[in-house]
C-alpha cells in the first residue's frame, strides 16, 4: 500500500507545531497502525531525520496510551478499537490519512503526537479509589456479597482504560464519560458507598479544575470509546453528584 | 451548598431542569392552541383564564420568563466555557461520524427559537400588556382572542416564519428533551422507553404548532 500521511509535528510543548506531509510505500495491509508508524520512523531515521514521537505501550488494547486522532476520529475509523488494534487493511491504497494528537486544553501536547494526560491521573487521585487497610489484615473483597447485575455494571464501567478518546471526540472536550465510568465503577459496589459523597464531589471538582468542558449529551464519546463505556455512566455520575451535594 | 452550584455537572443539571420545565410549558401551550382549531369559544374562555388569572399572570408567567432567560443565559455560559476547553482545534475533525447535527448545534437552534420568541412576544404578549395590567379586569375590555389569533395568521410571511421556527424547535427538542433527563441523572434502565417518548414528543408537538398555524392561514383564505 502507498499512503499519503499528514502528521502533526511539534518540537516541544512550547513550540507552535504544524502538519507535515509524508509519503510511505510498501505498507502491508496486515500491519497495525502503529507498525505503519514504526516503518515510517525507520525511514525517517535512515534519512537522518527526527522520528515522530507517539505514545504506545501494550499494543493490545489495555494500557490506553496509544491515543491518536486518525482522520478526525479518535483511534481511527473502527469501533471498539484502540489505535494499536487498528489494521492498515481498513484503509485503501493511495489514501490520505490525517494523524493528530488528541486535542484538549487539559491534554497539552508534549511533543509531536504525545500528549500529557496527567489531568486524568489527578482526577483519579481526587477520589477514584476505595480506601482499604493494607496493614496485613486486609479483608477479602469477596466476603461482601454483591448481586450479579451490580457486579456486571461495575465491571463494565471498570473496563475504561483512561485513553482519553472520549475527550478527543467530544466537541466540548468533556471528560464526563471517563469520570462517569470511574465514579460508576464504585457507585455500583457496596465497597464504594462509604466514600461515595466525597468521591463524586472531589472528582467532579477536579475535572472542572483541569479545564475540561461540560457534557452536552452528544454521545460522541460513547461511540468512540474503545471499551464500550456507555453514556449511562454519565447519568450515574450526575446522579451521584446531586446525591452528594444534597447530602453533604 | 453554593460552592457546589458552580460545577459543570450542577450547571448541566440546572440546564436540564429548566429545559424540562419549558417542555411542560410547551405541552400546555400546544393544548390551548389546538383548542382554537376545534372550538373558538372554548379557546376564548381558556385564553381569558390564562390572560387574567392572578396565579397564571403573577406567578406562573414570571417563572416562565425566568425559566427562558435562565435556560438561554446558562446555555451561552456553557457554550463559551466549552469552546475554551479546546483552544487548538483539529486539522480534520469528523464530527458527523459520531454525532447528530442537532446535538452539535443546540446553540444555533436555540438562538433561532429565541429570535422567534421575540416575534411571538411582539405579536401576542406586548399588545396584551396594556389591557391586562392597565386598568384591572374589565369584562367589557376582554378582547376576542380567537379573532386576534386568526388575524395574526393572515400574513404568509409570518406563517412561514412560524413554521420554520417550529422546525428549529423540533431539532432543538430532538436532542434536548432526552438530553435533559440525562443531565439530571435520569436515563438508565428505563432509557429506551424514555428515549422513544422524548423523540415522539419532540416531533409531534412542533408539528401540531405548525398544523395550527396552517389551519388558521388556510381556513381564513
Ligand atoms: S471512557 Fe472510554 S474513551 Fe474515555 S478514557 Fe475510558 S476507555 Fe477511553
Ligand atoms: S498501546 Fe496499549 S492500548 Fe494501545
Amino acid at each position: 500500500m502507498k499512503l499519503f500521511l499528514k502528521i502533526w509535528r511539534q518540537e516541544n510543548a512550547q513550540a507552535k507545531g504544524q502538519m507535515v506531509d509524508y509519503t510511505i510505500d510498501g505498507i502491508d495491509p496486515n500491519m497495525s497502525f502503529l507498525e505503519m508508524l514504526d516503518v515510517l520512523n525507520e525511514q525517517l531515521v535512515a534519512e537522518n531525520k527526527e522520528p515522530i514521537e507517539f505514545d504506545h505501550d501494550c499494543r493490545e488494547g489495555i494500557c490506553g496510551t496509544c491515543s491518536l486522532q486518525i482522520n478526525g476520529q479518535p483511534h481511527g475509523p473502527d469501533r471498539l478499537t484502540t489505535t494499536c488494534q487498528l489494521h492498515m487493511r481498513k484503509f485503501k491504497d493511495g489514501d490520505t490519512i490525517y494523524i493528530e494528537p488528541f486535542r484538549a486544553k487539559a491534554f497539552p501536547v508534549v511533543k509531536d503526537l504525545v500528549i500529557d494526560r496527567s489531568s486524568f491521573e489527578r482526577i483519579q487521585q481526587a477520589g477514584g479509589y476505595v480506601s482499604v487497610n493494607t496493614s496485613g489484615n486486609t479483608i477479602d473483597a469477596n466476603t461482601i456479597p454483591v448481586d450479579k447485575e451490580s457486579a456486571d455494571t461495575a465491571f463494565d464501567s471498570a473496563a475504561c482504560i483512561g485513553c482519553g478518546a472520549c475527550v478527543a471526540a467530544c466537541k466540548n472536550a468533556s471528560a464526563a464519560l471517563f469520570v462517569g465510568a470511574k465514579i460508576s465503577q464504585f457507585a455500583n459496589l457496596p465497597q464504594g458507598q462509604v466514600e461515595a459523597t466525597q468521591r463524586a464531589i472531589n472528582m467532579v471538582n477536579q475535572m472542572d479544575a483541569e479545564g475540561f468542558g461540560s457534557c452536552t449529551n452528544t454521545g460522541a464519546c460513547e461511540i468512540e470509546c474503545p471499551k464500550g463505556i456507555k453514556l449511562t455512566n454519565i447519568a450515574t455520575m450526575n446522579r451521584e453528584y446531586i446525591k452528594a451535594t444534597t447530602k453533604g | 451548598m453554593g460552592r457546589y452550584l458552580n460545577t459543570t455537572v450542577a450547571k448541566k443539571f440546572a440546564m436540564g431542569l429548566s429545559g424540562l420545565f419549558l417542555v411542560s410549558f410547551l405541552l400546555m401551550h400546544v393544548t390551548v392552541n389546538f383548542v382554537s382549531t376545534v372550538s373558538p369559544s372554548v379557546y376564548n374562555s381558556l385564553s381569558e383564564f390564562m390572560g387574567y388569572n392572578f396565579v397564571v399572570q403573577l406567578l406562573l408567567q414570571p417563572i416562565l420568563v425566568i425559566g427562558v432567560v435562565f435556560h438561554f443565559v446558562m446555555g451561552m455560559v456553557l457554550e463559551v466555557n466549552n469552546r475554551k476547553a479546546r483552544p487548538i482545534g483539529y486539522e480534520k475533525f469528523d464530527k458527523s461520524s459520531n454525532t447528530t447535527w442537532m446535538s452539535r448545534n443546540m446553540i444555533i437552534t436555540g438562538i433561532v427559537i429565541l429570535l422567534f420568541l421575540g416575534l411571538h412576544m411582539y405579536d401576542f404578549f406586548f399588545p396584551e400588556l396594556a389591557y391586562k395590567f392597565g386598568n384591572g379586569y374589565d369584562a367589557a375590555q376582554v378582547p376576542d382572542f380567537y379573532t386576534g389569533l386568526v388575524a395574526k395568521f393572515q400574513d404568509p410571511i409570518r406563517v412561514g416564519i412560524y413554521v420554520l421556527s417550529f422546525v428549529f424547535l423540533m431539532l432543538h427538542l430532538l436532542h434536548g428533551f432526552y438530553g435533559s433527563f440525562q443531565s439530571i441523572g435520569w436515563g438508565d434502565r428505563n432509557s429506551r422507553a424514555l428515549k422513544g417518548f422524548a423523540k415522539w414528543f419532540s416531533i409531534l408537538v412542533p408539528l401540531l404548532f405548525i398544523y395550527i398555524a396552517l389551519f388558521h392561514y388556510f381556513g381564513s383564505l
